[in-house]
């Protein structure tokens, strides 16, 4: 099967200079949802972001934990994530990478209300928040072997420049 | 997440304190309904004032809720959201079926 991905490729991974990285494995539980996005909140803290940049983080990460706990039968989700600064932005980058089945049609996946659920009182808006609250989203995935979801969320001017 | 309800008058208060994600959704699904099967209201007000967290997965919970009462003619409002959660609802339309009232009382 070949691998598919969707999404801005909009990272200028080459211009960037990572100031700060961290990674965090955890069981794919809905009891570690909250661990995760408050730990990724408080690392990106470092950037000094305003309280709603912090929220948009927080609600994503929590989207992407979710998918990996609801759909993707992982045992482990690993969480990485990178501070980074160029000229005139700085900013975080964040994979949420599970290990499960992979997502059958990643077009569908990301359509605003579309669960593959529908019996179980889910909005079907993970992806379609994921999209809303951070600047470029992009999911690769290959059937049978996990799902990767990259984000990036700016945070403004690079005080250090 | 703690759930608390009160009626006054002819309305049904209920309050989620804490945060709604899928790790709470269950017991946040099953205390909403209790609350709501147990009082006789005209109309049910959901004030989130003290809903710190929430993502997408609380509006499935809101939704399922909206259904329910649907066929008894009760109408739901949404009180008092955070940036964040009034971000989400306007998103998804949610409040189409459930506007927004602001407006609170104290719980017990």
């Amino acid at each position: 099967m070949p691998n598919q991905s969707k999404g801005a490729k909009t990272m200028k991974e080459t211009k960037r200079e990572i100031m700060n990285s961290m990674r965090l494995e955890l069981d794919a539980v809905s009891s570690n949802e909250s661990f995760a996005r408050t730990a990724v909140a408080a690392f990106a803290g470092q950037l000094d972001p305003t309280v709603d940049q912090i929220n948009d983080l927080k609600t994503a990460i929590s989207e992407a934990v979710t998918n990996c706990v609801v759909h993707s039968s992982t045992k482990s989700v690993l969480i990485e994530a990178k501070l980074w600064r160029e000229s005139k932005k700085q900013g975080i980058s964040v994979t949420v990478t599970d290990f499960g089945i992979g997502i059958a049609n990643i077009d569908k996946a990301l359509e605003p209300f579309y669960t593959t659920k529908p019996d179980q009182e889910r909005s079907g808006m993970g992806f379609t928040v994921m999209q809303s609250f951070m600047d470029s989203l992009a999911v690769c995935n290959g059937v049978d072997c996990g799902t990767v979801v990259e984000m990036t969320k700016v945070f403004g001017t690079n005080r250090g420049a | 997440m703690q759930v608390r309800s009160r009626v006054h008058k002819n309305t049904l208060f209920i309050s989620l304190d804490g945060e709604l994600d899928e790790y709470t959704a269950e017991y946040t699904r099953v205390n909403l309904d209790k609350a709501m099967t147990v009082a006789q209201s005209a109309q049910i007000i959901i004030d989130l004032a003290n809903l710190r967290f929430m993502d997408s997965t609380g509006i499935g919970v809101l939704i399922g809720r909206y259904k329910k009462m649907k066929d008894k003619n009760i109408p739901i409002y949404i009180a008092n959201p955070s940036t964040q959660a009034e971000r989400i609802f306007k998103m998804t339309g949610l409040y189409s079926i459930m506007p927004r009232r602001d407006g609170g009382v104290t719980y017990a």
